[in-house]
């Protein structure tokens, strides 16, 4: 009897979805995600009390993490930052132990290798140019060269953000990296400016995942919605 | 069924479901942003504070009894430094030289306290070194005073404890990791380049701790005392990290 609904099932429904990202990439994909968005969230707020760079510049309170102002004030007599450092160094650890994961389940899966490798100089100009004439087809589960570039440079700045932090945070026990990124001063700007190449990613990358919604529905549900790739899917 | 209605329907409901995710995700993404709610729960509270704990940990692993914090030339270094207390310049401690005593306590075998003129008998030595602060902002320096080590080891402090206390003319109050205590580098700073430390950098002498960011580089020290019980300080209790090594 099971079998018969199962058959009848089958029968009318199209082929199974395949996955397009398993389950593990898509939690770490949203712990990355909330770690990332901790940090910024904190990292705004202590970039406030002593801005790294020369320049008249703050980013506002309502959109810094590390709890209410005056809260802190009535109950530790402190103005707010020592929250969004205890986030800060929190955070961090997600961050650092959730990426190790991912790198390490890219390379050993063959992820990288398979969606974000070969990147070619042609394919990119070519992509590049077909984005910008908004021709560029996007095949749910297939990353063009463009897309390519966008997560190895993403992946890049955030390597860079956190070694960076790094050396801001330890400038005595790890002062080599520290000299590597031109002194303690230097080392929180090049933080600074790692920060904002991350956001500039999500802007572009929130943009285009809300323009093809399909590509939003695959990280959370692992497929894409059915419309989509039964229109996207080759006849066998 | 109509072919129609048997395509309509699975549209329909993707876009609800798609709706639902999109809201709930910004209003994650809001209540990150506004952090109120999220960050004064006395849940989150002390998870932050486990986690800084944790950080604790971390940080005395990392430490190196051996590595010493980067040296600058004299000319790298900043004469006018930067008046920092948690009140204003008027309200600076003003000790007697003549009366001061340092007291001292916990696991200490020769408790007596020590006069200014004991204390500048002990062998000296110059530091220039970077003076990092907890708000990001971070000044070169030149200090002179003796090993707080050597001092320690002059008293009789038991150098098997973990912790050394300080409490200050100001009220502030806190303590280090021995290790970093017996740090070549860890000096009670009784002079500011070539002169008497000034009143404002905490003269009679603050202790300098080129291995700590700045809040942990005591002025006015009145108290010193060693212990194996956490201790807390004035800025730590009021949620900042403890170790708060560099």
């Amino acid at each position: 009897m099971t079998a018969d609904i199962l058959d009848g099932a089958s029968a009318g429904a199209p082929a199974p979805r395949p996955v397009l990202h398993p389950l593990s990439r898509r939690i770490m994909h949203w712990l990355n995600a909330l770690a990332i968005l901790l940090m910024i969230g904190s990292g705004w707020r202590i970039y406030d009390y002593y801005p790294a760079l020369p320049l008249d510049f703050g980013f506002p309170y309502a959109y810094t993490l590390g709890g209410d102002l005056s809260l802190s004030e009535a109950r530790n007599n402190e103005d707010g930052l020592a929250n969004a450092l205890a986030w800060h160094f929190g955070a961090m650890w997600l961050l650092v132990l959730n990426l190790a994961a991912y790198l390490a389940v890219g390379v050993l899966s063959g992820h990288f290798r398979r969606d974000f490798l070969p990147l070619r100089l042609a394919a990119f100009r070519d992509d590049l140019v077909a984005a910008l004439r908004f021709r560029l087809v996007h095949r749910l589960g297939e990353y063009n060269a463009v897309q390519k570039l966008l997560y190895w440079g993403v992946l890049a700045a955030i390597l860079v953000t956190i070694l960076s932090g790094l050396s801001i945070w330890k400038p005595v026990q790890l002062q080599a990296l520290t000299w590597l990124f031109g002194g303690y001063e230097f080392a929180r700007v090049v933080h600074f400016f790692g920060m904002a190449a991350i956001a500039g990613f999500i802007v572009v990358h929130v943009s285009l995942a809300l323009l093809v919604p399909s590509t939003l529905f695959a990280m959370i549900l692992g497929r894409g919605p059915r419309r989509t790739h039964r229109a996207e899917e080759p006849r066998p | 069924m109509t072919r129609r209605s048997l395509e309509r329907k699975p549209l329909v409901a993707g876009i609800e479901r798609r709706l639902f995710l999109r809201q709930t995700l910004s209003l994650g993404a809001l209540a990150m942003l506004t952090g109120c709610d999220i960050s004064d729960g006395d849940q989150v509270q002390s998870v932050l504070h486990r986690l800084s704990r944790w950080n604790d940990r971390a940080q005395a692993f990392l430490f190196d009894r051996q590595r010493l914090a980067p040296s600058y030339a004299e000319s790298e270094a900043v004469r006018d430094f930067r008046y920092n207390a948690y009140f204003p310049m008027e309200a600076v401690p003003k000790l007697a030289a003549a009366d001061y005593r340092l007291e001292l306590a916990g696991l200490i075998a020769d408790k007596r306290p020590w006069t200014l003129e004991q204390l500048y008998a002990l062998p000296q030595e110059s530091q220039i070194t970077r003076h990092v602060c907890v708000e990001g902002w971070s000044m070169i320096g030149k200090w002179r005073g003796a090993r707080l080590g050597t001092f320690l080891e002059r008293v009789g402090a038991d150098l098997s404890a973990k912790y050394l206390g300080y409490s200050c003319a100001d009220g502030y109050y806190g303590s280090i990791d021995m290790p970093t205590a017996l740090h070549p580098q860890t000096i009670m700073a009784f002079g500011f380049f070539d002169e008497t430390l000034p009143a404002k950098y905490g003269f009679p002498f603050k202790l300098r701790i080129p291995t700590k960011l700045g809040f942990k580089n005591p002025k006015w020290v009145t108290t010193l005392y060693v212990t194996n019980r956490p201790t807390g300080g004035f800025w730590e209790d009021r949620g900042y990290n403890w170790f708060s090594g560099l």
